[in-house]
């Protein structure tokens, strides 16, 4: 299982990797707001754990639609499904990996645009995208694991995931907030979806294989 | 339960009920709608409150329509039966039109309501996320060219949905809490008259009569279109 | 020894082939003939547990859960599973700590590139291997892991006459170990074995 982990890491980190692509675009996201509604930095703070929660939602799903797709079309994905780890281990080893290349990397650039959106405070946000972003890495590993056949899988992946993920950002951007009682409500949500998601993941990636 | 597993005899069975359920449903709207134009204005919402009786139903219906889909989907997925695939198949388009059908009228039920066409009240903005639940699902199911495979695939999803659903209600009440002042009228809810309950449990069932009617067809031309395209292969080269 | 009765095959509501039955003893490799879309391929996955057949059991040894039947197989399919990011070592050494079978994965690493003669191409990226390199470091990977089923999706594809020679030695090895492989394949192999041709 640490194998997965420490092999998809490597790749995540190489050149052409995910993991600065998705800090890139995260940071573009960010840099393209105050374009769009202007530079008055209290109505930026006022958005700011709005905007960067979703900002990071979307920067988190970027690669997603190659977190097995890119070994099942190499063929991989055979030799690693017929391996000792259950295929549940090795999705959970692929969110684990999924989120430190991309959830917890994103939580680290958050301060720097937290002070460039004029927050006062990059402490809840922190927190609250810390706790939060292992759920998206969770939820949006179902839907690469639902969607690693298809083709164009990566246009239909956000479609599939992004409703699943409304309670993530509606709770991450509360917590942000420090509005009373969405920190645990979020942590509730991100621990039950890393509890299920290996199991539908698994049951997906299985079905997937049959063919 | 499990005799009209079988395709052949679910025709049957099929085709002798769709008859009566669709003129139930014919019925039943027009006794509902005659019921909805003779109550009384609502002391509060006017002539308006007469929206209530086509949408509330229909969000009703929309979320009847997961579950059944949801349901059928868990039949599918253990017991492994085509049918249930096909059942399952044929609920999302349904249930995607009656929340769209619920989303519509919700806004034209806003419009004079709130002066807006479109609120961020939690009921909507849960239905508006429901939508894309039914549109990622068909989506999904359009993608994979294998129907065994496609049913599986989006068994699992219609599961992962129904159990997100209770949360993303959830979180959705408790943000519309946070962000949305008391003075916003509540939409149906326990506040309801009781003149308003028989015209709006009337056109509830012709709805839910109207489903079932349309989800059988659904599942009866599906079931045809699989044999006349195995009877093509069977055929061919 | 792999049992497989009565297994038919679907694809996409079609028959691919009907009560198939056959065995394939300890030591013995069987080669799977066929035109194409005769479902060889579709077989393989059966054999390994990917695909459910539609009736019909198989059995390696005593196992039959398909689950656990794939913790005996050696895969090489279409594909090579080789990244293109990775070097042929990296590639290798991951797989053989995947699966868990040797103390001195480098050793056995290096042993298992010797034996497919690809030792030079160790620190190579995928990206620049040919395929028949590509074939050469699947084959490596399937000795590395040491699995007693061997699954094999036309291995001689793509190889040079070296490496096809090179390739029937490994075979024949692994059943000389009392290993057994299942070898869906257009050209002959070049081994003495049982031959079933679907249609």
């Amino acid at each position: 299982m640490s194998a997965i982990l420490f092999r998809d890491v490597r790749l995540a980190a190489r050149a052409g990797g995910s993991a600065m692509l998705a800090l890139a675009f995260f940071a573009a996201v960010a840099t393209l707001v105050p374009l769009g509604v202007g530079a008055d930095l209290r109505l930026l703070a006022k958005i700011a754990p709005g905007v960067l929660w979703v900002a990071a939602v979307l920067a988190a799903l970027l690669a997603l639609d190659r977190l097995f797709q890119a070994d099942f079309e190499d063929g991989s994905l055979d030799v690693v499904a017929l391996a000792p780890p259950s295929l549940e281990a090795t999705a959970f080893a692929k969110i684990a990996a999924h989120w430190l290349t991309t959830g917890l990397p994103l939580t680290l650039l958050s301060p720097l645009l937290a002070v460039m959106f004029g927050l006062e405070t990059s402490g809840a946000l922190f927190v609250s995208l810390l706790i939060g972003t292992p759920a998206v890495s969770a939820i949006g590993a179902i839907g690469a694991g639902l969607t690693l056949s298809i083709r164009r899988g990566g246009l239909i992946l956000p479609l599939i995931v992004l409703p699943l993920l409304a309670p993530a950002v509606i709770f991450g951007a509360g917590a942000a907030q420090e509005v009373a009682g969405a920190l645990p409500l979020l942590a509730a949500f991100s621990l039950v979806a890393c509890v299920l998601s290996p199991f539908a993941t698994a049951a997906a990636v299985r079905l997937n294989l049959g063919s | 339960m499990l005799r009209y597993a079988n395709p052949t005899r679910f025709l049957q069975l099929s085709s002798a009920l769709v008859p009566w359920l669709g003129a139930a449903s014919a019925a039943l709207f027009a006794i509902g709608l005659y019921l909805g134009f003779r109550v009384p204005p609502d002391y509060q919402q006017g002539e308006t409150v007469r929206v209530m009786f086509i949408h509330v139903p229909a969000a009703w219906t929309a979320m009847m329509g997961y579950g059944l889909m949801a349901a059928a989907s868990l039949v599918g997925l253990v017991w492994r039966h085509p049918l249930a695939d096909t059942a399952a198949r044929a609920a999302a388009p349904l249930g995607a039109l009656f929340t769209a059908l619920g989303l519509v009228t919700g806004s034209l039920w806003g419009r004079p309501m709130w002066g807006a066409w479109w609120v961020w009240d939690g009921r909507l903005t849960s239905f508006l996320l429901l939508e894309f639940l039914y549109l990622g699902y068909i989506a999904l199911w359009n993608a994979i060219e294998d129907e065994t495979r496609a049913a599986r695939v989006c068994a699992i999803l219609a599961l992962v949905g129904a159990v997100n659903l209770p949360i993303i209600e959830f979180s959705v009440d408790w943000w519309t809490t946070l962000h949305q002042g008391e003075s916003i009228l509540r939409k149906g809810g326990p506040l309801i008259s009781s003149v308003y309950l028989w015209p709006l449990f009337t056109m509830a069932l012709a709805y839910t009569f109207l489903f079932f009617t349309l989800w059988l067809l659904r599942i009866e031309t599906e079931i045809l279109r699989r044999r006349a395209r195995n009877a093509l292969l069977a055929e061919g080269p | 020894m792999l049992a497989v009765e009565d297994v038919t095959g679907l694809r996409g509501g079609r028959v691919l082939f009907r009560k198939l039955s056959f065995t394939v003893g300890a030591g013995a490799a069987l080669a799977l003939e066929g035109a194409n879309g005769t479902g060889k391929t579709s077989l393989l996955r059966m054999l390994a547990g990917f695909l459910a057949p539609a009736a019909g059991t198989i059995r390696f040894g005593a196992v039959s859960e398909p689950e656990e039947r794939g913790r005996r197989v050696g895969w090489l399919g279409h594909h090579d599973a080789v990244k293109p990011q990775m070097t042929v070592a990296e590639t290798l050494f991951f797989f053989a700590r995947l699966h868990g079978v040797a103390d001195d994965i480098p050793g056995d690493v290096r042993a298992a590139l010797d034996a497919v003669g690809l030792a030079r191409l160790a620190d190579l990226p995928g990206q620049y291997l040919s395929a028949g390199q590509k074939k050469r470091v699947a084959l490596a990977r399937l000795k590395l892991t040491g699995r007693p089923l061997w699954l094999m999706d036309e291995p001689l594809a793509s190889l040079d006459t070296a490496g096809k020679t090179l390739a029937s030695g490994l075979i024949a090895a692994h059943c000389a170990g009392g290993g057994v492989a299942v070898i869906a394949t257009h050209e002959p192999l070049g081994l003495d074995c049982a031959r079933l041709v679907l249609s």
